[in-house]
């Protein structure tokens, strides 16, 4: 396994997973099978496969308090302790938790190792890592929450203001011609740009490119793949008719929205003229839904439970219990004694029992005193 | 011992791993000079530990039990169910690669499986082939692989390549904490008997004597007897330190280092004359021979061997009666007094709540544990004015300060030292940033990794230590190195003559008796070390001479 | 030390945020838009291109008979069907689309989408 394999195997897997309701629905027709039996499957998939999961974390107990401190401890009454980075209370923790959940924290402190060969390490500044990482989570998180409109009727204020928002970049249809839409949404291009640049700087980094596996590759081309489909069908159906003289990328979104209305009152519909291509973007959807609870996504949830980040550093103050503490065999004070008794006497050491032979001794004197 | 590389070769470091070789693919060799020697037999015996036998790391055979696999793997199982961190690190890692570069073995041998993020793909492979059903089906391709006898060894030779000093887990976005599982893999690894000479036999000393060095009660006081000699001839006072005392106020207990070799010796007698000067002032305070080890090698064997060594602090302190106890300046001491020790073999209802006898301050940070770091018992001595100090004593000395990992990153100890060393020396000079505080770079022979035989190991490891050491040196012409940590103190000074010769290591309660006005002291006119004291260069040579004799007594 | 509780609250948080379709929707009568034909477009039968391409394409063709009209004065449109049709929003298409209200609002509404048609064309005058 070296990272062509992986990249192959991952591109040759989401490959599969395009062509998969690619025939099922245009050679076949099974639109049922992907429009609403799928998505379900993996909806209930993604929520069992969580609590699975979080619940066998939950099950084993922490048995030591083992923060990370990465700042000055709570002691002596005038020395500033740094709250966030070494609580010390759950207040503290709740903090450094929300820093680190919502703006990776950790990640911010990143340098990158300059090594001039025999002369001097230095550390760079590095944060490009930490700005993609924001970048693809909250755009991410901005495509998803835009989707509400889907999924509601009527749709929440907060949805429009995500979209206004996200959609302050009014372009019109130049200079970008063949666009279809003239506002364009920025977080599907955002989303896609970070996703490029994660996916290109495991490989161009040589360190990331040698510990990457096709679990790290499969995840990033999966939506690369789903956020290709969604731009696809946004914008670019007039292009595909301009080009091609056919449009088969833009779907009438009011019976995308039937669909999904279907899906979420439990009454599912397959609304016509919906084109391949949604259905694409649909099946790519749920199998990530699916594949969530069994990989490393599933950081969203560990974060929250991961020790060294999740418990304040007042071990000296408040007694943390191990519920499988054990009673362990020790070398008592006795045994100790009683190996070394005669050389502790000797060497004026206070003993707890006298030995019978220094004991002797001492009789021996006292009685010889007792003669002179 | 392997030959060391002279540092010109040894800055020679490739940090590109193979191009088209992936890791799995990549053997591991076992090399001289990196790897330990193996435990002896009669130490493993001492404490019970599994599979005694004659072995080397270095012949094919390791001589494993026949049923060797079903042991690591019900042991890792077993682990899994108990500590919720190996679950959660064994699953959440998203292979960014933030720690690649943050790891000093790797920055300084270029060894891509000292990456951290790989050293937990070791045993991550294992548990995706065992414990998931894409890692039972895929393979390889689900980053799992079959635990094999090589595999088994490569776990060997890279968990005794961490020195748990868990700078990784600070850049880590999800906190996953390599000590954790290099601590958890040394435990299956224990489970049968693959260890360490230099951490087995520390741990079967400690066991017996109560210190890892072996050193016997009657030794211990006549060692400490000969800190009295020279405290004497330096400062004119006889101290008389009381051990094994019932019904003292304090115990103390440091790391058994500090009583062997230099420069940890300075430092024991740095505690002497600190002492001596509060007795005066209302301290009561026992040393002990049984409780005679502060640091902990058994935490670098495993959970259950860390317990049962740490034991004796509490037994000792319940059997004489005392109301709180002290520590030493010492690094994964302190990791396992804060974050361990009351819930191995606490509550320690038997104790008070530590309050300075002097100040009157309360050590409200400790009021369950019921253990003050020393650091933190002098800064709050110097911030009450209790301590007549002659700074200019120090003044030939140019200090930087090393922050040790586990007061650095398993507590948090950061301005208490800094405090004391600015009261008791002139000049201090910050390393960079990137380099000090919870960034700081580990000394690179932690967690028993301090033997002789793995001394290139060392040397790379330290050497991002060394190097921001020599940065403070050429500019600022820092000429000391001054730590909280016996392992440090141990370590530090190969380290430093190998990278930055001109530099010498000191603890910082060496620091604090020099500096300190004893009552009645005859004018002093050399440092605790024999050296002479800043001024004092031009002094009779026949004089000197003799305190130097006296100092090497 | 399990913090069992602190989990549990967790994931209820986590169920109900993912499942806020779902409960949102409850007692809702979902509204499903029905754009209605004036007599002018059922008389016509088929609108400047074909159903489905309006559907999708509208958005985009008015935007660019702007452009062409203001910027070149470009006037007249010739459509796939051969017929040509004057550009113009309130000419031609509201001319057989007459009702925003039941035409034109009822996609828009279901779907959030609020075009800014009407930032300079003024809005017909509807009766309540």
């Amino acid at each position: 396994m070296n990272f062509i394999l992986g990249i192959l195997f991952s591109i040759v897997v989401v490959s599969i997973l395009v062509f998969i309701p690619w025939i099922g629905v245009w050679a076949w027709d099974l639109r049922f099978v992907f429009g609403v039996i799928v998505p379900y499957a993996a909806i209930a998939i993604f929520i069992m496969g969580i609590l699975y999961r979080v619940i066998g974390w939950a099950r084993s107990p922490v048995p030591f308090r083992i923060p990370t401190t990465a700042g000055q401890q709570k002691s002596l009454a005038w020395i500033k302790p740094n709250r966030i980075d070494n609580p010390s209370n759950a207040f503290g923790v709740i903090i450094r938790m929300a820093f680190e959940v919502l703006l990776f924290r950790s990640l911010f402190r990143n340098t990158s190792l300059e090594f001039r060969q025999g002369n001097r390490i230095t550390y760079e500044w590095e944060k490009w890592l930490w700005v993609a990482a924001l970048a693809f989570h909250y755009s991410f998180l901005v495509v998803v929450l835009r989707h509400l409109r889907f999924f509601t009727e009527p749709i929440p204020a907060f949805v429009h203001w995500i979209e206004n928002l996200d959609g302050f970049l009014e372009m019109g249809i130049a200079p970008f011609s063949g666009f279809s839409l003239p506002g364009i949404l920025i977080s599907g291009f955002v989303l896609l740009a970070a996703l490029t640049y994660l996916f290109l700087r495991r490989l161009y980094i040589s360190q990331t490119r040698y510990i990457s596996l096709p679990a790290d590759y499969f995840p990033l081309f999966l939506i690369i793949g789903i956020a290709t489909t969604g731009v696809l069908m946004r914008y670019m159906g007039a292009f595909m008719q301009f080009i091609f003289g056919a449009d088969w990328f833009s779907v009438p979104v009011v019976n995308v929205k039937e669909l999904a209305m279907g899906l979420v009152t439990f009454h599912p519909v397959i609304p016509e003229d919906i084109g391949t291509i949604f259905y694409i973007h649909l099946f790519l959807v749920s199998i990530l839904l699916a594949y969530f609870p069994f990989s490393k996504l599933m950081h969203m949830g560990g974060i929250f439970l991961s020790p060294t980040r999740n418990l304040s550093n007042n071990n000296r103050m408040v007694r943390h219990v191990n519920p499988w503490d054990y009673p362990v065999k020790t070398h008592t004070y006795e045994e100790y004694e009683d190996e070394f008794r005669e050389k502790m006497v000797e060497a004026g050491l206070p003993v707890e029992k006298i030995s019978e032979e220094s004991a002797e001794d001492k009789t021996g004197s006292s009685e010889e005193a007792e003669k002179e | 011992m392997a030959d060391v590389p002279k540092p010109k070769e040894l800055v020679k470091i490739r940090h590109s791993p193979p191009f088209l070789t992936g890791w799995m693919n990549t053997p591991t060799e076992i090399k001289q000079g990196i790897a330990c020697y193996a435990g002896k037999p009669k130490n493993l015996e001492y404490v019970g530990l599994p599979n005694p036998r004659e072995w080397s790391p270095f012949d094919a055979d390791w001589k494993l039990p026949p049923n060797w696999k079903k042991i690591i793997l019900d042991g890792l199982r077993e682990r899994l169910e108990k500590f919720r961190s190996l679950k959660i690190f064994m699953d959440i890692c998203v292979r960014c690669g933030a720690c690649a570069d943050k790891c000093h073995f790797f920055i300084g041998g270029g060894d891509p499986k000292n990456m951290p993020v790989l050293r937990a793909e070791l045993l991550r492979s294992v548990y995706r082939k065992e414990y998931t059903t894409a890692g039972k089906i895929m393979g390889a391709f689900a980053g799992a692989r079959e635990l094999t006898e090589d595999v088994l060894k490569e776990w060997w030779s890279y968990f005794f390549q961490c020195t748990e000093c868990r700078r990784c887990s600070v850049f880590c976005p999800y906190g996953i904490d390599t000590a954790e599982i290099t601590i958890i893999g040394r435990e299956l690894l224990n489970l049968i008997g693959l260890n360490t000479d230099w951490i087995s036999a520390p741990v079967a000393n400690c066991y017996r004597t109560g210190n890892h060095l072996g050193i016997q009660p009657h030794a211990y006081k006549d060692m400490i007897d000969f800190f009295l000699d020279d405290i004497e001839d330096i400062t004119g006072i006889r101290l008389e330190p009381s051990f094994n005392r019932k019904g003292a106020e304090i115990l103390f207990i440091t790391p058994s280092g500090d009583v062997f070799a230099d420069p940890g010796t300075y430092t024991c007698m740095g505690y002497l004359m600190l002492f001596h000067y509060l007795e005066s002032m209302g301290l009561d305070i026992t040393w002990s021979t049984y409780a005679s080890e502060g640091g902990n090698f058994g935490y670098f064997t495993s959970h259950e061997m860390a317990k049962r060594l740490n034991a004796k602090m509490y037994a000792e302190a319940k059997r004489l009666g005392v109301r709180w106890i002290l520590g030493g300046e010492c690094g994964h001491m302190w990791r396992v007094v804060n974050q361990y020790m009351d819930t191995f073999n606490g509550p320690a209802d038997f104790l008070e709540e530590p309050v300075s006898p002097i100040t009157g301050t309360k050590f409200e940070n400790a009021k369950s544990t019921k253990m003050v770091h020393i650091i933190e018992f002098t800064a709050d001595l110097i911030k009450n004015n209790k301590l007549k100090l002659d700074p200019s004593r120090n003044d030939n000395l140019k200090i930087t300060f090393h922050d040790s990992c586990n007061p650095a990153r398993g507590m948090g100890l950061l301005d208490e030292p800094r405090y004391v060393i600015q009261n008791t020396c002139k000049y201090f000079y910050e390393m960079p940033e990137n380099t000090i505080r919870e960034q700081t770079f580990c000394c690179g022979s932690g967690a028993g990794l301090n033997a002789g035989e793995d001394m290139e190991l060392r040397m790379r490891g330290g050497m991002p230590r060394a190097n921001a050491v020599k940065y403070v040196h050429e500019k600022y012409d820092v000429n000391m190195l001054a730590t909280i940590c016996a392992i440090d103190r141990a370590v530090l000074p190969d380290l430093m003559k190998y990278w930055v010769p001109e530099v010498d290591v000191t603890g910082v309660h060496e620091l604090v008796a020099n500096a300190l006005i004893l009552e009645g002291e005859k004018k002093r006119t050399t440092d605790l070390r024999g050296e002479p004291l800043p001024g004092m260069e031009d002094m009779d040579e026949e004089e000197g001479a003799e305190q130097t004799e006296g100092a090497e007594a | 030390m399990y913090d069992g509780v602190k989990i549990i609250i967790g994931i209820i948080i986590f169920l109900v945020l993912l499942l806020f379709p779902a409960w949102y929707q409850v007692g809702k009568a979902a509204k499903v838009p029905d754009p209605k034909l004036a007599e002018k477009a059922l008389k016509a039968e088929q609108c400047v291109e074909p159903k489905l391409f309006m559907k999708t394409q509208h958005m985009k063709l008015l935007d660019e008979w702007r452009d062409e009209v203001v910027r070149s004065a470009d006037r007249y449109y010739q459509s796939s069907s051969g017929k040509t049709y004057y550009k113009s929003l309130q000419v031609t298409c509201m001319d057989c689309h007459s009702s925003k209200k039941e035409f034109c609002d009822q996609c828009h509404d279901y779907l959030g989408v609020v075009p800014y048609c009407w930032d300079c064309h003024i809005e017909p005058k509807e009766n309540g």
